[in-house]
């Protein structure tokens, strides 16, 4: 069956072909979305693949009465196929809400920190002068400072105030990640700006807003993709070391790092109680893995310096 | 423009950041309320302290004066020396000194061995391209990036300190830490630099020597498996880069070997790059001193402030923040210059 493509959509119906076609004959990339699916189908049917008890938040993992209020793990049993972790929580439980969580936690960020980035970058970008000087100043002084340690400061002192953990963690990260995105709307917006069709825009009087949002955002929009894409993974590995150091989620919480955290004290019975970290370990890198070879992927299909090699 | 007034210019530069910096943590400080802030300023425990002694304190240390006053005594006790007291670990300078060496021993195991592996990693990978050298690289450094620190540092600690017992937690076993207070009191060891695999050379222990090592194996092969991943890549791109320049051409035109081209002519131009990375590489460790050092128990600067860290110890992690961005920026100023020195387009630029 053919379908009728309306002739101003055409050059995006061949894009996206390209587009297919460059997924299809690199292994890798494929290899990056078939994981990044998995892990999508995985949050969007945990109700179905780890029902939780009605009424209860499902984030938070259920112990299982039945085995008592023994610390030690139990070893994996047709009940609990990753085995049970500290006070009878059940690994395959936590692993399943814990990718739930992740996209939750990435998604929160992202969008937060790319909306700060596009608004912050535009404006830096085109009005240039002292606004843009005060703002890179700014992002200078963000990226001084290691980025997970500036996020552990900011959610220790947080917290000192009130917060609740994971709200600080949350905040702490959108701080650390806006310099990067605006840096880089801001130095597309330079090169975009003195393209030839941002001048007949302004000659044919369009407005700043319009000539911002409608002209030089879609050309930018291509690299904040590629660069969210890639910073998915590492926004939970961040969280996940944040969770790892006590900060963060709290205990029994369906939050791979945590898990690890709370695993961590199994650890001095070296192999003998290893599916209490070792599972939630695997999800994270398998998580983070899939999301770097997607992010290397876009790039090789988006970015205009790669894409036809 | 030479190298010289390059240099004053880039150390002018320096000063709002560095500024910036500490306004930064200030601003995060305010956020506390004043009776847990006091923590910042005192020098001795405030357990001992009531109530009125603590708003004694708050009125001496300025909180309840307007923000810029606040700021300027607190900036004044910070060039002082005094960066508070923590009510876990005691005084925060005194434990910053104290629990330096530790650290500064991983790192000089871990950085050279990373600067070297990354590149000589990256380099044969590029001039390997697609060959099998090049994939088992791609495919580590993919995972090195991946693999979460904190992860890799327990799979190691399971196999080989819980399992097989090769090595333990920490500087040194315990038998051997401890023995380690005899012979200062005997006068048979002499503390020189306070980093042991060095004092351990210098005093003549070759068993504290090997003690040491290890312990340290560990922890650097977690410190360098997280860090040369990204190395390896720039390195990586950049020797391609510099191996498909039209000088390689000429080189070769030239009749030169295939390993003169690559090591003398392309090799070169391919490191430029690779010395910037390093900089971030000095704030990448930083951050993985946290974790390493709190997987390993290892006493030093990283374990202090992840500890702070899980009992909200602000006065430690402020100054842990402080330090880190410190050192991050003063790395950073170093590369900029060795850049300028390697590459005079920078400075002439």
């Amino acid at each position: 069956m053919k379908i009728k493509v309306p002739e101003r959509f055409e050059p995006t119906v061949k894009e996206i072909k390209f587009i297919l076609k460059r997924v299809k004959d690199t292994p890798l990339s494929l290899a990056g979305i078939t994981i990044v699916l998995f892990f999508v189908f995985i949050a969007v049917f945990a109700p179905i693949l780890a029902p939780p008890a009605p009424g209860l938040n499902p984030y938070i993992i259920p112990r299982d009465e039945s085995l008592g209020f023994r610390v030690e793990p139990s070893p994996p049993s047709s009940t609990h196929p990753f085995g049970t972790t500290m006070l009878q929580r059940d690994v395959y439980y936590g692993c399943i809400w814990g990718t739930r969580w992740a996209f939750e936690i990435a998604l929160k960020v992202i969008i937060a920190i790319v909306f700060i980035g596009v608004i912050l970058g535009l404006i830096a970008g085109y009005y240039g002068g002292v606004i843009d000087e005060i703002l890179m100043r700014f992002t200078d002084i963000i990226l001084a400072f290691p980025g997970l340690i500036l996020a552990m400061c900011m959610t220790t002192v947080l917290t000192q105030a009130g917060w609740t953990t994971i709200d600080s963690v949350l905040l702490s990260i959108v701080l650390i990640g806006w310099p990067g995105y605006t840096r880089l709307i801001r130095g597309e917006t330079l090169r975009i700006k003195n393209e030839d069709f941002i001048e007949a825009a302004r000659a044919a009087g369009s407005s700043d807003l319009r000539i911002m949002f409608r002209h030089i955002l879609p050309n930018a929009i291509y690299s904040v993709i590629i660069v969210a894409s890639l910073d998915f993974g590492s926004i939970v590995l961040t969280t996940a070391a944040l969770s790892f150091l006590g900060l963060g989620a709290p205990t029994g919480w369906a939050d791979w790092g945590r898990m690890i955290y709370d695993g961590m004290s199994f650890v001095r019975g070296g192999l003998r109680w290893w599916w209490s970290w070792t599972y939630p370990g695997l999800f994270i890198v398998f998580f983070v893995l899939g999301w770097s070879l997607l992010g290397d992927a876009l790039r090789d299909v988006l970015d205009p310096l790669y894409r036809r090699k | 423009m030479g190298l010289r007034e390059y240099v004053i210019r880039r150390l002018i530069l320096l000063i709002p950041v560095a500024l910036g910096v500490v306004i930064l943590i200030f601003a995060l400080l305010q956020v506390v309320p004043p009776t847990r802030r006091v923590l910042v300023y005192l020098t001795g425990s405030p357990k001992e302290l009531s109530r009125e002694v603590i708003q004694g304190y708050i009125k001496m240390y300025g909180l309840d004066q307007p923000v810029w006053v606040q700021f300027a005594i607190w900036l004044n006790e910070v060039i002082h020396g005094n960066l508070g007291y923590s009510e876990y670990t005691g005084p925060v300078l005194y434990n910053l000194l104290k629990r330096a060496p530790a650290t500064i021993e991983l790192v000089i195991y871990a950085a050279p061995l990373i600067i070297l592996i990354g590149t000589w990693a990256g380099i044969n990978a590029a001039v390997n391209r697609d060959k099998t050298f090049d994939h088992i690289s791609r495919v580590l450094s993919v995972l090195g990036t991946s693999l979460p620190s904190f992860f890799f540092g327990i799979v190691l600690s399971a196999i080989f300190i819980a399992t097989l017992k090769w090595t333990g937690p920490g500087r040194l076993s315990p038998q051997m830490d401890s023995y380690l207070t005899v012979l200062r009191r005997l006068g048979q060891w002499h503390d020189y630099t306070n980093l042991i695999t060095i004092d351990a050379l210098l005093n003549g222990r070759i068993d504290y020597f090997i003690d040491a090592l290890k312990h340290l194996v560990l922890p650097v092969t977690v410190l360098v498996f997280i860090n040369t991943a990204t190395l390896v890549r720039v390195a990586r791109s950049s020797m391609l880069e510099a191996l498909s320049k039209t000088y390689i051409i000429a080189a070769k035109a030239k009749g030169l070997s295939q390993k003169e081209v690559i090591y003398k002519h392309a090799r070169r131009n391919a490191l430029i790059p690779v010395v910037t990375l390093s900089g971030l590489i000095v704030g990448g460790m930083m951050t993985g001193l946290v974790i390493t050092e709190t997987v390993f128990l290892f006493p030093g600067l990283g374990h202090w402030a992840a500890y702070a860290a899980q009992r909200f110890d602000v006065p430690v992690v402020a100054a842990y923040a402080l330090f880190s961005a410190i050192v991050f920026v003063l790395a950073n100023l170093i590369v900029d210059i060795l850049y300028a020195y390697i590459d005079p387009r920078i400075r002439l630029g």
